[in-house]
C-alpha cells in the first residue's frame, strides 16, 4: 500500500517535472532560435526583456495571454476551438516514451527516467504524429479562410507523406534494437549508435523530422510569403500560442526522437546521462535553426515529389538492405 | 477534373510578397494557376496631373516618389528630359554629370539590393534579405550625405546636381564600390550554387525573346531573355558610352537568368562607379545657365541681384519653349521613359511617364498561368516591380 | 499490464488541462472588442470572392488514399522488423517479396501519374 502511494507520488512528481522541462524547453528554443537566427543575421533578437532578453518567454505568454481572442465568423466554432488544442496536445503526449537518462534510485526504488517505457514505444510515436496531422488539418479547414483551407491542405498532405518515410526510416531500427521500447532502442546502441550502422536510415529520418516539424526549407503549411502563415492565419491570441507551443515542443520531442533512435540516447562517457541527452537534443536544435537560416523554402510539388519518389523508395530499399546486411554478418 | 472547382483567391493588397498594393486575382486549381488577373491602382498619386500644376523644379520631388527603390534615376531621366526641352544637354559641366552616372550607378545597386533582398524572403531565404540590407543601408547613408534624405533624395536638379559632394565621401564611395564584389559573391554563397534555390528559380516564369519583345520588356528581365539592349550603350547619356562595361546577358528567360542578370550588372554598377571616381576633377556640379539654374549661395547672400534671381527661379520658375520630347534612360528596372510636353509656360503642359515596372508586369499573367501558387510569389519578385511607378 | 499506462492517462490530463486552461485563462483576461471587419476571414483586405467551402483539387486526396495503402503496408513491416533475426533467411525472402509487390505497386502508381503535380 504504501508502496502503491510512493510510487504514486513519483510519478505525479516525475510528470510535473517532466511538463515543467517541456515547456521552459519549448518557450526558451522560441527565445533561441530568435537569438541564434538574429546573430546569423547580423541582428540582436530580443534583449529589452530582462538581461539578454531572457524574459522575452515570459512577456510573450502575457501579450498572447491578453490579446484578444478572436472565433471568425465564419468559422466552425467546435473544430476551430478543438484544432490548436490537439496540436498541444499530442506534442505534449508524445513525450510520455522518451528515455531521457538511465533509471535512477530513489527511496529503494528503481525509477526510471521515462514516463513510462511502453513495449510498443516506437507505434506510439508514430501514432501520435499521425494525430498530429489533425490539428494543421482541422485547423486550416475550420477557419474557412481560403488561405488556411490551402495551408491545411498542404499541411496534411505534406505531414502523412513524410510520415511513411519516417516510419520506414524506423524499421531498420527496430530490426537492429529488436524491440519497440525505446529504452532498449537506446541500449542496443552501446556499441555503436545507429547512426553510424545505418546512416542512410539516419539522413531520411532526419529529413522527415524536418518535414514532420513543418520548419523551412519545408514550411509550406505556414509559408508566410505565400499563404500569410496558412493553417493558423485565422487565429490570434491563446489559440495561436497554443499551435506555436505545439510547434516548439513538437521541435523538441523530435530532436529527441532522432537522439534516442540513431545518437545513443543518453550514452555517453564521463558526463550523467541525463546531461548527454540533453547536449544532443539541443545540438540537433541548433542544427533545426541553422538550416532555417540558411535555406530557402521548396516548392509543393517538389516537396511531395521528393517526398515520394526519392525518400520512400530509397527507405524501403534500406529495409531490405539492412535485412540482407544482418543476415550476412550472421552467417 | 471534371469535379474539381475553380478557387477564386484574392492575393494583394494586403499581403506581404505582391511588393506593395498589387492585387491579382488568382483562379486555383488545387495549388495550379489557371488565370491571374493584376489590379492596379491602389498606390495612384496622380503625379502625372499634378506635375501640370508645378513648375519644372518643383516636379523633381514628384519623382522621386516614383520608383521609391531608386529615387535618383527618376530624377536623372526627368532633368535630363528637361534639359533636353532647354536644349543645355552639352552644357552640364563634366562633374556634375560623372557625379550622376556615379550616383544613377549607386541607385541600381540600391534598387538591385532590394530586390535581392525581397526576392530571395519570398522565396524563403530570410537571411539574404538582412545580408542584403546591410549594403543597401550604406548606400542610403551616401544618399544622405549627398542630399540629406535617406529615401527620397531631389538630389540631380535641372543642369546638375543639387551640391558638391561632401568632402572624404569619395573615398567612402570607392571603399563601398570595391567591396561590393565580395558582397555579391556572398549572395551568391548562399544562393547560386543552392539546390533548393536553383530548384525555385530554374524553369520558373520562362518569357521568351519574342514575348518579351512583343511585351515591351525592358531592363534585367529583357536581358535575361536573350535581347542585348541597354539604353546606357544603344542611347547614352550623361557620357556612359566613354565607360568601360560588360552588359549581362543571359538566354535561359526564366527566373533564375534574372537573378544572375541582375547580380552580373551590380558587378558592373560597382565598376562603373570607380571609374567615375577615377575622372572625378574639381569643378562646377551646375550649369551656367542663368535662366535655369540657381545662382551661387554667397551672391544670394550678398548681392541683391543675386536675391531676385534666386527668388525670381524659385517663385516663378523658369520658361521653356513650346516643344515636345521624349527621353528614355535605362533605370534599375528598365527604361524609365519621360515624355514632356511644353506650351511655353513654367510648368510642363504634359508629362507622361513610361514607367518600367508598369510595362514588365504585363508579362505576369503569361508568365504565371499553369504554373503553382509559389511560383507566382517568385514571379512577382522577379519582375521587380514597384507599384509607386506602376500606380504613379 | 494496462496500470503501466497509468502515466500516460495522466498526463493526458495535464496536457488536456494545459490548453483548455490556457484558452480560458485568455478567453478571461484577454480584451473581447468583436466587429464584422475582424470576424471577416482573411482575403489581402479586399471583400470576399467566393467561399473556402468548395470541391478541392482531387490530387489531394490521391495522395491520402495512398498514405493510408502504404501506411498499412509499412504496419506489415514492424512486426517482422522484431522478430527478423528469428525469422531469419525463410522470414527475409518473405519480406523481401511481399516489398517487391509493395515496389511493382508503387512504380504502378508513379507510371499512371499520380505523383505528378502539374
Amino acid at each position: 500500500m504504501i508502496d502503491g502511494l510512493i510510487m504514486i507520488v513519483l510519478i505525479l512528481i516525475k510528470l510535473g517535472v517532466i511538463f515543467a522541462v517541456i515547456m521552459t524547453m519549448a518557450a526558451y528554443l522560441v527565445l533561441a532560435e530568435r537569438k541564434i537566427l538574429a546573430r546569423m543575421q547580423l541582428r540582436h533578437g530580443p534583449n529589452r526583456v530582462g538581461p539578454f532578453g531572457m524574459m522575452q518567454p515570459l512577456a510573450d505568454v502575457i501579450k498572447l495571454l491578453t490579446k484578444e481572442d478572436f472565433l471568425p465568423d465564419r468559422a466552425d466554432k467546435w473544430l476551430f476551438l478543438l484544432a490548436p488544442g490537439m496540436a498541444a496536445v499530442t506534442a505534449i503526449l508524445t513525450f510520455a516514451v522518451v528515455p531521457f537518462g538511465p533509471p535512477l534510485q530513489v527511496f529503494g526504488h528503481e525509477l526510471p527516467l521515462v514516463v513510462i517505457d511502453l513495449n510498443v514505444g516506437v507505434l506510439y510515436f508514430l501514432g501520435l504524429s499521425s494525430l498530429a496531422v489533425y490539428g494543421v488539418a482541422l485547423g486550416g479547414w475550420a477557419s474557412n479562410s481560403k488561405y488556411s483551407l490551402l495551408g491545411g491542405i498542404r499541411g496534411l498532405a505534406q505531414l502523412i507523406s513524410y510520415e511513411l518515410s519516417m516510419g520506414l526510416a524506423l524499421v531498420p531500427v527496430v530490426m537492429l534494437a529488436r524491440s519497440f521500447s525505446l529504452t532498449d532502442i537506446v541500449l542496443a546502441q552501446q556499441a555503436a549508435p545507429f547512426i553510424l550502422v545505418n546512416p542512410l536510415a539516419f539522413l531520411i529520418f532526419l529529413v522527415s523530422v524536418v518535414a514532420e516539424s513543418k520548419r523551412t526549407p519545408f514550411d509550406m503549411p505556414e509559408a508566410e510569403n505565400e499563404l500569410v502563415g496558412g493553417f493558423h492565419t485565422e487565429y490570434s491570441g491563446m489559440r495561436f500560442g497554443l499551435f506555436f507551443v505545439g510547434e516548439y515542443i513538437n521541435l523538441v520531442i523530435l530532436s529527441s526522437m532522432v537522439t534516442v533512435f540513431f545518437l545513443g540516447g543518453w550514452l555517453g562517457p564521463l558526463l550523467p546521462g541525463v546531461i548527454w541527452f540533453g547536449v544532443k537534443v539541443l545540438a540537433l536544435c541548433f542544427f533545426f535553426i541553422w538550416v532555417r537560416g540558411s535555406l530557402p523554402r521548396l516548392r509543393y510539388d517538389q516537396l511531395m515529389h521528393f517526398g515520394w519518389k526519392i525518400l520512400l523508395p530509397l527507405a524501403l530499399l534500406n529495409v531490405l538492405l539492412t535485412g540482407a546486411v544482418l543476415l550476412w554478418s550472421r552467417t | 477534373m471534371a469535379l474539381t472547382e475553380k478557387m477564386t483567391i484574392n492575393m494583394g493588397p494586403q499581403h506581404p510578397s505582391t511588393h506593395g498594393v498589387l492585387q491579382l486575382i488568382l483562379e486555383l486549381d488545387g495549388e495550379v494557376v489557371q488565370k491571374a488577373t493584376p489590379h492596379i491602382g491602389f498606390l495612384h498619386r496622380g503625379t502625372e496631373k499634378l506635375s501640370e500644376h508645378r513648375t519644372y523644379n518643383q516636379v523633381i520631388p514628384l519623382t522621386d516618389r516614383l520608383d521609391y527603390l531608386a529615387p535618383m534615376s527618376n530624377n536623372l531621366g526627368y532633368c535630363l528630359a528637361v534639359e533636353k526641352l532647354l536644349g543645355i544637354t552639352d552644357e552640364i559641366p563634366e562633374r556634375a554629370n560623372v557625379i550622376r552616372v556615379m550616383m544613377a550607378e549607386l541607385t541600381r545597386l540600391k534598387s538591385h539590393l532590394v530586390w535581392l533582398a525581397t526576392h530571395a524572403l519570398d522565396i524563403g531565404a530570410m537571411t539574404v534579405f538582412l545580408y542584403a540590407f546591410r549594403e543597401r543601408e550604406a548606400i542610403t547613408d551616401i544618399y544622405e550625405k549627398v542630399s540629406g534624405a535617406r529615401m527620397t533624395s531631389n538630389y540631380i536638379r535641372i543642369g546638375g546636381v543639387t551640391a558638391d559632394l561632401p568632402a572624404g565621401l569619395e573615398q567612402e564611395i570607392r571603399e563601398y564600390a570595391e567591396s561590393m564584389p565580395a558582397h555579391i559573391d556572398e549572395y551568391e554563397g548562399l544562393l547560386t550554387g543552392n539546390k533548393i534555390w536553383q530548384k525555385r528559380t530554374m524553369g520558373v516564369g520562362v518569357i521568351s525573346k519574342e514575348d518579351a519583345i512583343d511585351i515591351g520588356l525592358s531592363g534585367p528581365s529583357l536581358r535575361a531573355s536573350g535581347v542585348d539592349w541597354d539604353l546606357r550603350r544603344d542611347a547614352p547619356y550623361c557620357g556612359y558610352e566613354s565607360y568601360d562595361f560588360d552588359i549581362p546577358v543571359r538566354t535561359e528567360c526564366d527566373t533564375f537568368a534574372r537573378y544572375k542578370a541582375r547580380l552580373d550588372e551590380m558587378r558592373q554598377s560597382s565598376r562603373i562607379i570607380i571609374q567615375a571616381l577615377d575622372r572625378l576633377q574639381p569643378g562646377p556640379v551646375v550649369a551656367d545657365c542663368p535662366k535655369v539654374t540657381l545662382p551661387a549661395k554667397e551672391d544670394v547672400v550678398n548681392t541683391i541681384e543675386g536675391l531676385i534671381h534666386h527668388f525670381k527661379i524659385i517663385t516663378e520658375g523658369f520658361k521653356v519653349e513650346e516643344g515636345e520630347v521624349y527621353v528614355g534612360i535605362e533605370a534599375p528596372k528598365g527604361e524609365l521613359g519621360y515624355y514632356l510636353v511644353s506650351d511655353g509656360s513654367p510648368m510642363p503642359y504634359r508629362m507622361k511617364i513610361r514607367p518600367p515596372s508598369f510595362v514588365n508586369l504585363q508579362a505576369l499573367p503569361q508568365m504565371v498561368e499553369g504554373r503553382l501558387l509559389a511560383d507566382v510569389i517568385a514571379i512577382i519578385g522577379t519582375l521587380d516591380i514597384v507599384l509607386g511607378e506602376i500606380d504613379r | 499490464m494496462l496500470e503501466n499506462y497509468l502515466p500516460v492517462l495522466v498526463l493526458i490530463g495535464i496536457a488536456v488541462a494545459f490548453a483548455v486552461g490556457s484558452v480560458v485563462m485568455s478567453g478571461l483576461i484577454g480584451m473581447k472588442k468583436p466587429s464584422a471587419v475582424k470576424l471577416a476571414p482573411y482575403e489581402c483586405g479586399m471583400p470576399l470572392v467566393g467561399s473556402a467551402r468548395e470541391r478541392f483539387s482531387v490530387k489531394f486526396y490521391i495522395i491520402a488514399m495512398l498514405f493510408i495503402l502504404f501506411d498499412i503496408e509499412a504496419v506489415f513491416l514492424y512486426p517482422w522488423a522484431v522478430m527478423f533475426k528469428r525469422l531469419g533467411m525463410f522470414g527475409f525472402v518473405e519480406m523481401g517479396v511481399f516489398i517487391a509487390i509493395l515496389l511493382v505497386g508503387f512504380i504502378y502508381v508513379w507510371k499512371k501519374g499520380a505523383l505528378e503535380w502539374e
